[in-house]
């Protein structure tokens, strides 16, 4: 199993290629920080993976990205998963008082992954198979006060991915949108951890199920699906209402 | 946060950080002005407050492996590796992790720091035994790498030390080769304390020994048992295996366990144990992880927690003892359903490791009023018998009965001393034992 793994770094991302791992899959990594990512090459190694090659680059620089993935491609040979996992999780507040930080927010949660998947799909389409399997977040559903920069970028990508779902049918590539609801990792650091959240190990889990069993949206955990239905279903001049 | 132990008594209000990896950690201990002190914590499994502090550095994501001789079969990984993903790795290789604590939950960090045991102590010694250096990030910043030849008084301070000297950042253990880890379980039942004691006796060869003791029995049937031998069948599974079950939702509500409960809980236990006596083919983690498979256990237990009270006592003394202690918990009728007895070997040089030659016992308690008196009648009969109490349980221990039984304690303070002078860290544990000063 062929697997290129974008913000390979990240706490879902780690804990997913982890149980590749274990199935010794061969991976390209791709993260910003070299040591991080020289660690977790070591650690995939020594868990079962049965060849990793790795690039470091910053994934907001978009004029890289045809370069990288054909690079990826090559050393892969052929790809059987495609995994986007890179984000950050913007301040809201400065995002509204500077465009600056919104606009780069938006860059990295939101472009670059258009960016990213453009290539990917160049490439699943003329090899005729594979998953393209990105994470977005439940923040994308509805737009919420205390992050709807973040939320914008996410929604963003996930009405990409179901036009593009539709236009790779026909070559036999297969494109998962997972929302993960509150996970308790490095990038929330700071907040009060509550019984709604879950661990990167638990979502790594079922992404991993998820592309085995072709599903299209995934919501981890599953009952995130039925909290974000509540909450698209509020009405409007109620919603404006709550700092939700 | 509000943080507890696993035993979910005591809380304590702190602030928890979780390092992204080494370097986080290091840039945390130089810049960081702490108030008040630190102490690293691994996967929370000390029941007491050994890992709690106003400040918590939690090695949780310090977890992954850097290397793996499978040849010599050494492996060095971060400090917040679990049991469970070392097992994940051992096992398709034909190795096996040298001593297993009850869960597959603990860190590697936080087995060197309790220097943990398993039901092979007999045989292999503790955890640290199988340590073959590790690197050690201090007070001041600095990594010092520990091992028996290069800087020895940090390195059996640090084994057993309970997280006081430093946060072990990574480690180097060396597995343990085995036919397969299907267990080939051999159960023997005994009618009271000196028959299970001959049993253990009797069977010292075998190289897993753990008796589960009816803690409320009384009279003639006192420490009635049933003692589970294992050994490693020559044929059988190499492949890592998990199991599923339930979780505990909530705290169920603390009056339902209580002397009339948990007598009919222990009598049904002990029934059961003694129909499947005879000897059977079983997983690895029924046998060492009975409890694992039951998510958050430690909610039965009801909302103020329980504590679990581990004692040894040399082997001459152990059957009056146990004997006397059997007998007060017994006719308090406070002692709950998970009482283990097992038999140490020798101890080693570590200065606050636990393990030393006699039988150690585990009893566990609700957390109410009446059973810190119970508590303190035990000591002084553990004193008595020349045994002490396991840091990684405790949660109560007053600073006289640690001090009258660890006997290394101004040695490990002195070395102690010398890797943190400023005493940056310390744990609630550590104050009330006085190993560390009270503010």
């Amino acid at each position: 199993m062929k697997i290129l793994l974008i913000g390979a770094t990240s706490a879902i991302a780690k804990a997913v290629a982890r149980i590749y791992a274990e199935r010794h899959a061969s991976f390209y990594l791709l993260a910003r920080n070299e040591e991080r990512l020289k660690e977790l090459a070591d650690d995939l190694i020594v868990r079962g993976a049965a060849a990793i090659n790795s690039q470091v680059l910053d994934l907001t620089d978009t004029t890289s990205h045809a370069e990288v993935i054909q690079n990826a491609h090559k050393a892969l040979e052929e790809l059987d998963i495609a995994l986007i996992c890179h984000g950050t999780l913007p301040d809201q507040e400065s995002c509204e008082s500077d465009f600056a930080q919104a606009e780069k927010a938006l860059n990295v949660n939101g472009l670059s992954v258009v960016s990213l998947c453009t290539e990917v799909s160049k490439i699943l389409k003329v090899q005729g198979s594979g998953t393209l399997a990105v994470i977005t977040s439940v923040a994308g559903d509805r737009g919420r006060q205390p992050n709807f920069v973040y939320g914008a970028a996410k929604s963003m990508v996930s009405t990409y991915l179901q036009g593009l779902r539709g236009k790779l049918l026909p070559y036999n590539v297969h494109v998962i949108d997972i929302r993960p609801g509150l996970v308790d990792s490095p990038m929330t650091a700071g907040f009060e951890k509550g019984p709604l959240w879950s661990t990167p190990e638990l979502v790594a889990g079922k992404v991993v199920r998820s592309i085995d069993s072709k599903k299209h949206t995934v919501y981890v955990p599953g009952y995130w699906r039925i909290i974000m239905a509540f909450v698209a279903s509020i009405p409007e001049f109620i919603f404006k209402r709550l700092k939700i | 946060m509000q943080l507890h132990g696993w035993g979910r008594y005591p809380r304590i209000d702190s602030e928890q950080l979780e390092p992204a990896s080494i370097e986080f950690v290091q840039a945390i201990i130089n810049d960081k002005g702490f108030r008040d002190s630190v102490i690293p914590r691994g996967g929370g499994r000390s029941y007491g407050d050994s890992a709690l502090a106003r400040n918590v550095i939690s090695t949780r994501f310090l977890d992954s492996f850097l290397q793996f001789n499978e040849e010599h079969g050494t492996i060095r990984c971060g400090a917040g590796v679990t049991i469970e993903h070392l097992l994940r790795v051992a096992i398709p290789k034909g190795y096996f992790a040298p001593v297993l604590p009850g869960t597959r939950f603990v860190t590697i960090g936080g087995a060197i720091a309790a220097d943990i045991h398993g039901k092979n102590h007999q045989r292999d010694g503790s955890f640290c035994d199988h340590i073959e250096r590790f690197s050690l990030l201090l007070a001041s910043g600095e990594v010092l790498e520990c091992s028996r030849e290069e800087n020895v008084e940090a390195f059996v301070a640090t084994c057993g030390g309970m997280g006081l000297t430093g946060i072990v950042l990574e480690a180097s253990l060396k597995l343990e080769k085995v036919p397969s880890i299907t267990i080939r379980r051999e159960s023997l039942v005994s009618a009271n304390l000196g028959e299970c004691i001959e049993l253990i006796e009797k069977h010292q060869a075998s190289k897993y020994s753990v008796a589960w003791l009816d803690c409320q029995a009384k009279g003639e049937m006192l420490g009635r048992s049933v003692l589970h031998l294992a050994e490693h069948e020559e044929c059988g599974s190499q492949e890592f295996r998990k199991r599923w079950g339930p979780t505990v939702p909530f705290s169920t509500p603390a009056f339902l366990l209580n002397k009339y409960s948990t007598k009919l809980f222990n009598n049904a236990l002990y029934s059961l144990r003694k129909k499947t006596a005879g000897v059977k083919i079983v997983n690895y983690d029924s046998y060492f992880f009975p409890l694992d498979n039951i998510k958050h256990w430690n909610r039965v237990f009801g909302r103020k927690g329980f504590m679990q009270y581990q004692l040894v006592v040399p082997t001459d003394s152990a059957k009056v003892a146990l004997t006397e202690i059997l007998k007060l918990v017994a006719d308090s009728g406070k002692g709950l359903v998970v009482s283990v007895l097992k038999k140490f070997g020798e101890s080693n040089e570590n200065l606050l490791s636990f393990p030393s030659a006699g039988y150690t016992l585990t009893l566990d308690f609700k957390n109410e009023p009446t059973v810190f008196a119970l508590l303190d009648r035990l000591d002084q009969i553990v004193l008595a018998h020349g045994g002490k109490l396991y840091l990684a349980k405790d949660a109560r221990m007053s600073e006289n009965v640690f001090k009258n039984s660890y006997n290394n304690w101004e040695k490990f303070v002195e070395i102690k001393n010398a890797l943190d002078p400023d005493c940056k860290f310390a744990s609630l544990q550590s104050k009330r034992i006085g190993l560390t000063s009270q503010v």
